[in-house]
């Protein structure tokens, strides 16, 4: 007999639908709680991106009247170096008669002048610096070989050498990058 | 003394736990030497952190001073010299620990039921410290540290849309540069200690479903010996071997694990004529180049790594263990070990033909011995019983474990 006085809890009414609200609020309270929780994380996981500082490398302003004919120029631009070439006119003609290899893309499209080619001489494959060789540039980490206008022609990496955004401000200065 | 111990006993089971996982802990009492790795791979952890913590108090994780406090270690830290290259072919011995630790697993089948939570946590543990070496390696700035980084770091680019963002995120700048350094030297120090913890789940588990042994046959508990003194013992001859030999590269050879073109700061304008990963990763740096399209590379490499953790399920053969009873698993593992051993040479040679078809024809091989286990594993055993030479505790074993399954099926 004690025992049925203990039993305070009357389980009669635990097939009560009424009863599922209380489900309902702790849905929803577990929701709103995921949804902090996943909020809270965004401040540690921005704070792994670039900070101001290194954001504001985003341009940089290069003299391109000392370079000579056939010369390649390596620029720091956002801590990438960026090839800045005075083409000869062999080897303008050499590119402008196909569309390179596996990333097609004609020469002008890839220039504003024929004689200056402008890229990034980061390889599109997995990001070591391609050197210059006598038919363009060879990348020495697994063997990509790219023409004189940076377009991909054999090899594992699957784009053409990034044109960035440039800008000629006078015949003589190049800004690379986009003004912000 | 005793009565030291029951005041602590009565607050925490401490006879209890050295009772249940030393003295009284059950071991199969044929496990071969080949059984002494995993314990070095315990040593080795330990020499890690040791070596590691002194080092950090003389590091700096700053792209200007990074490789000049090293050379301070080298010359200016009493026995830094020791430390440091005692870090730095610690790597290399950990790693070979845990290879031949795997191959152990492999050989004898010790992946198999009821050991699925070994494989799995071992396998993480192994995902946990490539983590920790690919990292660390970045610390001393040079130019094989900077490189390795960029290019590892780079191959998340390969995932389509969000590639980019994600390698500018994990590098915190468009190139490997202060902000990535910073991040890996703390991550670096970070790693051991989940480590750690992981290595008691993993012991957890193993003195759980206890030892396998090289028979593969379980055996009745009556006939096993306790951990200690027998494998204390045991293990403790283990150590005092493998001590002489990495000690022995540690002072007579230390500079063959560093390689010449890191005693090079890092430049980031210049890329060193060829970059070769830590021999640790050259099997699985075959099969990224291996193909020629860099997304699949990335995925088969990744592939490569964790296909381990499958082998519970690949390994379809109702007899058990692995090599001692059946042979063409047996065949199969001693090739797969060479294809590993050529695919490490082959990362290493230039990205010029004949490698690259060659590592390209090993890749397709590693990956067969994998994917062809189902199969292999199941014409396997009904060769086997057809052959009849199945020695009588293998089939008795078979056999009662079929009634077991069919029990359960009744019940
Ligand atoms: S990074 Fe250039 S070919 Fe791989």
């Amino acid at each position: 007999m004690a025992g049925d006085t203990i039993n305070i809890i009357d389980k009669s009414d635990l097939q009560d639908p009424e009863r599922r609200g209380v489900m309902g609020i702790g849905i929803a309270t577990g929701a709103v709680a995921a949804v902090g929780a996943g909020a809270a994380c965004i401040p540690f996981i921005d704070s792994m991106n670039p900070t101001a500082d290194v954001l504001a490398k985003a341009t940089t302003e290069i003299d391109i009247s000392d370079i000579a004919v056939g010369e390649v120029r390596t620029v720091i631009w956002q801590g990438k170096p960026v090839f800045v070439m005075h083409r000869t006119p062999e080897q303008i003609a050499g590119v402008q008669d196909n569309d390179g290899g596996k990333d097609p893309q004609a020469d002008s499209e890839r220039t504003q002048k024929p004689e200056w080619l402008i890229v990034v001489g980061v390889c599109t494959h997995l990001g070591c610096i391609p050197n210059t060789a006598d038919y363009g540039w060879f990348c020495p980490c697994h063997g990509s070989v790219y023409d004189y206008s940076g377009r991909i022609l054999e090899g594992p990496a699957p784009f053409n050498l990034e044109v960035p955004d440039y800008e000629f401000l006078t015949d003589t200065t190049v800004r690379i990058g986009k003004q912000v | 003394m005793k009565g030291v111990m029951a005041w602590i006993d009565e607050r925490f089971p401490l006879s209890a736990i050295i009772r249940h996982e030393l003295t009284d802990y059950p071991v199969p009492r044929n496990l071969n030497y080949w059984w002494n790795f995993g314990s070095l791979a315990g040593l080795m952890l330990v020499i890690q952190i040791l070596t590691g913590l002194f080092l950090a108090m003389h590091y700096k994780a700053d792209i200007g001073m990074a490789f000049d406090s090293i050379e301070h270690m080298m010359r200016d830290v009493n026995y830094g010299w020791l430390l440091r290259y005692i870090h730095s072919t610690g790597a290399s011995a950990f790693f070979a620990v845990i290879f031949l630790h795997m191959g152990r697993t492999l050989y004898y089948g010790c992946y198999r039921k009821p050991r699925e939570l070994m494989m799995w946590t071992g396998q993480i543990l192994l995902l946990l410290v490539m983590g920790a070496a690919f990292m660390g390696y970045l610390l001393p700035w040079g130019q094989m540290s900077y490189w390795g980084a960029t290019v590892i770091t780079e191959l998340f680019g390969a995932l389509p849309v969000v590639g980019e963002s994600i390698v500018i995120l994990l590098r915190g700048d468009f190139v490997v540069g202060d902000a990535t350094l910073t991040r890996f030297f703390v991550l670096h120090y970070l790693i051991p200690f989940l480590i750690a913890g992981l290595v008691v789940i993993h012991l957890v588990a193993l003195h759980t479903v206890k030892s396998s042994n090289p028979e593969g046959v379980p055996q009745p508990e009556k006939d096993a010996i306790p951990f200690h003194p027998y494998y204390t013992l045991k293990d403790f001859l283990g150590v005092c071997i493998f001590l002489i030999i990495f000690l022995g590269l540690v002072f007579y050879s230390p500079s063959s694990f560093i390689m010449a073109d890191n005693n090079v700061p890092a430049d980031a304008m210049k890329t060193p004529p060829s970059i070769v990963p830590e021999w640790y990763f050259l099997p699985f740096y075959a099969i990224l180049r291996a193909i020629p399209d860099t997304l699949s590379g990335v995925v088969a490499m990744g592939v490569a790594t964790v296909i381990f953790a499958a082998l519970p399920f690949l390994d379809r053969s109702r007899i058990p263990g692995g090599g001692r009873f059946r042979p063409v698993y047996r065949w199969s593992f001693a090739a797969f070990v060479l294809v590993v051993i050529a695919l490490a040479w082959l990362g290493a040679q230039a990205a010029e033909e004949p490698y690259v078809t060659l590592s390209r024809i090993l890749s397709v091989l590693y990956f067969a011995f994998f994917l062809t286990l189902p199969w292999v594993s199941r014409w396997e055993e009904k060769w086997l019983l057809q052959r009849g030479t199945l020695p009588k505790e293998v089939l008795d074993y078979m056999e009662s474990e079929e009634k077991k399954a069919n029990n359960g099926g009744q019940s």
